[in-house]
């Protein structure tokens, strides 16, 4: 079955999307992501959607919860690279993201995980 | 077809009374503004070119088919002329009277023509003005679309100037925004300042709003929904240029502007970008 490779880099996950988003794919990212941070104990996940060129209601709301998810787990999640396309197309279906932290692409994102500052 | 034989017979034998009654009554109208804008002597040449057009629709023996060659010649000349009519600056009432005007040597010559027979003129006068009324409801609706279309231009090239994204630092983009904003207005602005940030990977996005005369709900609306895709690209957005009229608007609005950095001015929203970029300034 088709997944999204998560790459572990340090103490950082890297997800990739690099196809066209449908919603059981999304569903199993949900579900290999949050058990991967369980596994590794990362403290940071990054999402790369810059292959991402579509998006409807349901996938804009699995990437926030997926984001949330992260958080949830104690690790930051940046979401990196959304298209000017997509980014729009949230807004109008009334999907801000709040409290989800955003980069320009993976370089700016692994910078603001390293930045962050750590609980201990 | 005995009618249009004799409107043709007629505008043959008294072409030359005709033209010059028409070119008389054309210069008589003509106020002195109108004069300067078109010369005697093109007026003339576009009397005689439809006068010889219109004679060819009439002797072609039915003048009342708009589909024939004649016909098209005579509506193709038309538009051209009203065309140039938009061009040059005049009404468009006074471009269908060059038309109207024509009624009263050609009416003239149909009488006599015709002579005592009163049926005929009748029949004549009604077939010649429906015919003229026709041409020039045509000039109108020329005209009229001509200046459609200088209008629809105009927007357009005022969409394309009004939205210029320009490079103020290194990873610092300036949006400087002109005039009232509207949702197709909004959407060209975002779109090609978000492809801006993609191609420049610019960290902070400043939208001057000093050029926007009116801030009302829907424009905040928008003003929100570009900050928050800028956000979502994980760019960062400073509003300036926000005046205090539209501040106080946009607080009686009730506008919730919360989240989105605003300054009063370009400067200090630049001098804040430069911060955040890390940049230091020295005098």
């Amino acid at each position: 079955m088709e997944r999204i490779p998560i790459l572990r880099i340090g103490d950082y996950l890297l997800a990739t999307i690099q196809v066209d988003m449908h919603d059981q794919l999304a569903l199993q990212l949900q579900e290999d992501l949050t058990s991967a941070i369980e596994r590794h104990t990362s403290k940071g996940v990054l999402i790369d959607i810059s292959a991402l060129e579509m998006v409807d209601s349901f996938i804009g709301r699995m990437i926030s919860d997926i984001s949330n998810m992260g958080r949830i787990l104690d690790a930051r999640t940046v979401l990196v690279g959304m298209q000017p396309a997509v980014a729009i197309t949230l807004v109008e279906l009334g999907l801000s993201l709040q409290g989800v932290a955003t980069a320009l692409n993976v370089d700016r994102g692994m910078a603001m995980l390293r930045a962050a500052p750590t609980d201990e | 077809m005995a009618s249009s034989t004799i409107m043709a017979s007629a505008l043959r034998k008294h072409q030359k009374k005709i033209l010059g009654e028409w070119v008389q009554t054309l210069h008589d109208d003509a106020s002195d503004s109108k004069k300067a804008r078109i010369s005697p002597q093109e007026l003339n040449a576009q009397a005689e070119e439809f006068l010889q057009l219109l004679t060819a629709v009439v002797s072609s023996g039915n003048p009342e088919d708009s589909h024939s060659a004649q016909f098209k010649a005579l509506q193709d000349f038309l538009e051209g002329l009203s065309r140039s009519r938009v061009q040059q600056g005049f009404s468009s009432a006074e471009t269908a009277t060059f038309i109207f005007s024509f009624k009263k040597p050609l009416f003239a010559a149909l009488r006599t023509e015709a002579g005592s027979n009163a049926d005929e003129l009748a029949q004549e006068i009604w077939t010649a003005t429906k015919l003229l009324d026709d041409l020039g409801l045509t000039t109108v609706n020329t005209y009229q679309r001509a200046r459609e279309e200088v209008i629809n231009r105009q927007q357009q090239e005022m969409l394309e100037l009004s939205t210029p994204v320009v490079k103020l630092w290194e990873g610092i983009l300036g949006l400087p925004m002109i005039g009232t904003l509207d949702s197709a207005r909004t959407q060209i602005v975002m779109e090609s300042l978000l492809h801006k940030i993609v191609e420049t990977g610019s960290e902070i996005a400043i939208i001057d709003i000093t050029g926007v005369p009116t801030v009302d709900t829907l424009v905040a609306q928008h003003l929100l929904k570009t900050v928050t895709a800028i956000r979502l690209m994980g760019a960062d957005c400073i509003i300036s240029g926000v005046r205090p009229q539209i501040a106080q608007t946009i607080v009686h609005l009730g506008v919730d502007l919360q989240g989105v950095t605003t300054k009063a001015n370009l400067a200090d929203a630049l001098a804040l970008a430069l911060k955040r970029t890390g940049a230091t300034l020295t005098r």
